[in-house]
């Protein structure tokens, strides 16, 4: 298994170089420089500017002079934030976006699954029927106009919570929720879905033909199986909830790398656009791997060669 | 060989249960299933009884019932399913049992074992946790004891290595290994009642062969009563001592195995019979199939289920349905069948239709 | 059949069933689910809503009413969902980034579905060498973080309504590529197709006239539900100010104004919100309906 770990690992290469090359020059074919938006500089400063950021050299010696960096963890100077390397703006961006997907997934993954398996075994109960519908309202109501909602209940009009800012449980409250709720809706859904799929398998037969209590036989031998598909969306999911936290940073002001990007984005800050994206890319593949491992210890089935 | 003395006797419900001669007693059972074309009836007003120790073989096509006349033995029946009618095992009334008290009886009392072994072991679960669990349930053991209960049944079931092959996984067992599993697990607390439904139907003819050797001496040993479901007569023959076979859901013939397969008395059965391949006859000739479709339980004719495909098929079978009736008297229901033919069909030269 | 069988002329014998094609049964299945027929209902109220809606409001997208800025809904004045910061009347404002959405979403799924079909079903039908690069090739871009691909694009060439459905489109294949090359290669091995084959027809005929109207089902059932996705997508780019640009609206330009001024005009938010949520979830309601009408499993 740990050989398998090692050759994923290797196996991801690729990918991060495709990552890699398309920001590189998709950023770099894009009309338009980064000191675009100030006043027009003088020709000097700008070849100067230039200089000190390799702008003058040939595209492929740019390319492989990041690729160089990149390998060593160094992402290069910020293009807007000048006294900052990207590295630095992402790490200190890092831990506040952690908080804020992790938190999110974990409270996905908990309610989703509880809520799912609470369907299946109410199933087409007024209960179920509740549950499922909400679930479709998580699923069809995108977060940012969630967010914007609850803040307006909540935040504005009944003022129980804050509408933005972030270190706080009760600043952290909406965010995460609206980050959370569409994952735990799919979840619920798909964990409603493969619990129904599996207590009417064979071997949930075999185990209430055994005479084990109902509580056992949904327990030990059906939640196992029916969290598996669960496991694998959280590669998915992971993606989804970074990708929304792009959106809920912005929304309530959270200092995320989410926020950078955009900013970055909207800036033409080449570097830190880059990085990010990177970065991300890197988080995204290392959570597959893990995901895929996981699977493979609840799964006894799947065999790593 | 069993004797063939059973009979429905109106004395036996009343009976206390520790002298009740029979172990099964089933009055009436129905079982409908709620779809959204309307009620389908599965099983329809079967009855019939079981002796502590016989072996008792259900034959049928696919949807004749026979399995989910079992399945609503065991409690086992889908969401959607009812059944009705009445019970008895060792005179008390098990049908409709809630779950908890079911649970007392099922895989401690009477075991199941099923058509598809590669699916019917959770996968997720190692061959150990799925047998010391049944053990602990039903029996209290410890988990030492239970282990090692679980190696001595794996060692009667005739798995090499058993002690080793325990903390596997079903997966890295063949398809009759798995089989063996199931059987193991099945005897674990020595049940009075074994149902096995198409225990060989999805293995190699071969290893077909094994595990109704394996049955047959886990009979003689455990003395356990065993209800073999089956769609094939010939794994029947040697295992049974008395035969029913089912048709659209219901009972159509019944008897003792010698009985039925030299003088079968429904049309169905003697069809059934010449279908299968016969060691003694040194012919070539094709083996005859039953032509056409079993019907629509949805939309059952009128009178005989059977008369689209009989080759006896005369005036009063399409009219008038008919009931299952004793064909020698001093047997009663345990030698009947449900055709208005007279005599066996072979008495009657049919006008061949194909 | 063979109708002379005497066996089945008997006076007794069931009414014979009449057979029915895999689509009629399918529609018969949908429409008896009510929760798929109440939202096609729901989804054809607001197609028509947003397509013959603006006609009849005797306002346009950017007029200006400059004694009316972000009035609350005002029945008399005509202003049935209020007016927004500039003093525009956001009913019809919401009615036309309708359109913008519901047509981002037909377009951007049909250019996911050409990209997707067609590529699967090469890929399945070539198989080998040829498909496993193919399909290594979209695992490798199904790791990629496509959503900030595609703010790039927006970003730095511009906001482009075509781009919005290039881009969008090209990030929604994938699932497509992957659906129809497992149905491709089921469909291969079956006898009608070694039959062409033996015939002469060339691969790409057989790709065409055979192999993709048997992929349909399962299409059908994808793209319903990548509509919705797509809306989603667009509302999502829209939001963070990288979708249509003015005067054009969408539903997504309309909820991310309404989220900056909700504290004052709740109105500039809740009607494109439940626009855009009422679509989302007929749509979805939709997609599942067919889903289980085509599938006989749960029969």
């Amino acid at each position: 298994m740990l050989s398998y770990a090692v050759r994923r690992l290797f196996g991801a290469i690729p990918t991060l170089l495709v990552i890699l090359t398309i920001t590189f020059f998709l950023v770099r074919l894009a009309p338009g420089g980064p000191f675009d938006g100030e006043r027009t500089l003088p020709a000097e400063i700008e070849r100067n500017l230039a200089a000190v950021y390799h702008l003058n050299e040939p595209l492929p010696m740019q390319y492989l002079r990041y690729l160089g960096q990149v390998v060593q963890g160094d992402f290069g100077p910020s293009f807007k934030y000048k006294d900052f390397s990207v590295t630095q703006l992402i790490w200190s961006g890092f831990p506040v976006s952690l908080q804020l997907g992790g938190t999110a997934m974990l409270l996905a993954v908990v309610i989703g699954t509880a809520l799912g398996a609470f369907s299946a075994l109410r199933q087409n109960s007024g209960l179920d029927h509740a549950v499922m519908g909400t679930a479709m309202v998580g699923i069809a109501v995108p977060n940012f106009v969630v967010a914007p909602l609850l803040t307006l209940v909540l935040g504005v009009h009944l003022g129980w919570l804050p509408t933005g800012g972030w270190g706080t449980w009760s600043q952290m409250l909406l965010p995460v929720v609206a980050l959370a709720l569409p994952q735990i809706a799919y979840i619920a859904r798909m964990t409603r879905a493969s619990m129904i799929e599996t207590l009417r398998s064979n071997f949930i037969r075999t185990a209430r033909a055994k005479g084990l209590p109902e509580r056992v036989t949904i327990l030990r031998h059906a939640l196992k199986g029916a969290l598996l598909p669960v496991v694998s969306y959280l590669g998915p999911a992971t993606a989804a909830v970074i990708t929304g936290s792009v959106v809920i940073e912005q929304i309530f002001g959270i200092p995320g790398i989410g926020r950078y990007f955009v900013q970055g984005a909207l800036n033409r800050d080449y570097t830190l656009v880059m990085g990010v994206v990177i970065f991300y890319g890197v988080l995204i593949i290392l959570f597959n791997l893990i995901v895929d491992l996981a699977y493979g210890l609840l799964d006894p089935r799947v065999r790593y060669d | 060989m069993a004797s063939v003395t059973l009979s429905i006797q109106k004395t036996a419900e009343a009976a206390s249960p520790a002298i009740s001669p029979t172990l099964l007693s089933v009055r009436g059972l129905t079982t409908s299933f709620a779809t959204p074309e309307g009620e389908v009836r599965a099983v329809n007003d079967v009855t019939f009884d079981l002796k502590p120790g016989e072996t008792v073989g259900v034959v049928g096509e696919s949807g004749s019932g026979k399995s989910q006349l079992f399945m609503s033995i065991m409690g086992l029946l889908a969401g959607n399913g009812r059944a009705t009618g009445s019970v008895r095992f060792r005179g008390k009334e098990i049908l409709g049992l809630p779950a908890p008290a079911l649970n007392r009886i099922r895989g401690e009392k009477i075991s199941m074992i099923f058509q598809d072994p590669m699916t019917s072991l959770n996968p997720y679960l190692k061959v150990s946790a799925q047998m010391v669990e049944v053990l602990r349930l039903h029996k209290g053991m410890d988990k030492a004891a239970a282990r090692a209960r679980a190696v001595e049944m794996l060692d009667l079931v005739r798995i090499p290595e058993a002690r080793r092959r325990l903390d596997m996984y079903p997966h890295e067992f063949s398809g009759g290994m798995r089989q063996r599993v199931m059987i193991a697990m099945a005897l674990l607390c020595r049940p009075d009642l074994l149902i096995a439904d198409e225990p060989t139907t999805a293995l190699d003819v071969t290893v077909q062969a094994a595990i109704l050797d394996l049955m047959a001496d886990l009979k003689r040993e455990f003395d356990t009563s065993i209800i073999l479901i089956t769609h094939d007569l010939g794994v029947i023959a040697g295992l049974a001592d008395r035969v029913m076979v089912m048709y659209a859901g219901r009972v159509i013939e019944t008897g003792d195995v010698r009985d039925i397969f030299a003088k079968p008395g429904h049309p169905y059965t003697r069809a059934l019979l010449r279908s299968m391949p016969r060691i003694d006859s040194d012919t070539l000739e094709e083996l005859p199939t039953i032509p056409g479709q079993p019907p629509n339980l949805q939309h059952l004719p009128v009178g005989c289920n059977f008369q689209d495909r009989c080759l006896f098929r005369f005036d009063r079978c399409v009219v008038e349905d008919p009931a299952l009736l004793p064909i020698d008297p001093a047997l009663g229901l345990a030698r009947a069948k449900a055709c208005h033919l007279e005599h066996s069909p072979e008495a009657y030269s049919p006008e061949v239709r194909r | 059949m063979v109708l002379n069988d005497p066996l089945a002329t008997s006076p007794a014998s069931p009414a014979p069933i009449r057979g029915r094609s895999l689509w009629s049964d399918a529609w018969r299945r949908l429409m008896r689910n009510k929760a798929a027929v109440t939202a096609l209902a729901v989804l054809a109220l607001v197609v028509l809503a947003c397509f013959a809606g603006p006609a009849l409001i005797p306002f346009d997208l950017d007029e200006i009413f400059w004694d009316a800025i972000m009035a609350p809904p005002d029945l008399a004045a005509g202003h049935y969902f209020g007016t927004d910061t500039n003093g525009r009347d956001l009913a019809v404002r919401t009615l036309h980034g309708g359109r913008i959405s519901l047509m981002v979403g037909l377009v951007a799924t049909a250019v996911s579905l050409t990209i997707g079909v067609i590529y699967g079903a090469t890929a399945g039908y070539l198989g080998g060498r040829v498909d496993s690069v193919m399909m290594r090739l979209v695992d490798v871009l199904y790791s990629l973080p496509f959503m900030f691909f595609v703010i790039l694009l927006m970003v730095f060439f511009g906001r482009n309504i075509v781009l919005i459905f290039v881009a969008i489109g090209a990030v929604e294949w994938l699932d497509m590529a992957r659906i129809v090359r497992g149905q491709t290669l089921s469909i291969k091995r079956k006898e009608f197709i070694e039959a062409a084959r033996a015939g002469g027809v060339r691969p790409l005929s057989i790709i065409r006239r055979h192999i993709i109207p048997n992929t349909l089902g399962p299409v059908v059932v994808y793209m319903t539900l990548t509509v919705p996705k797509v809306i989603l997508l667009e509302s999502f780019l829209s939001f963070l100010g990288l979708g249509v640009q003015e005067p054009m609206t969408s539903w997504g330009v309309l909820i991310s104004e309404g989220s900056a001024n909700m504290e004052s005009a709740w109105w500039m938010l809740v009607f494109p919100a439940v626009f855009l949520a009422v679509t989302l979830f007929s749509l979805n309601f939709i997609g599942d309906g067919i889903r289980d009408a085509l599938d006989p499993k749960d029969r």
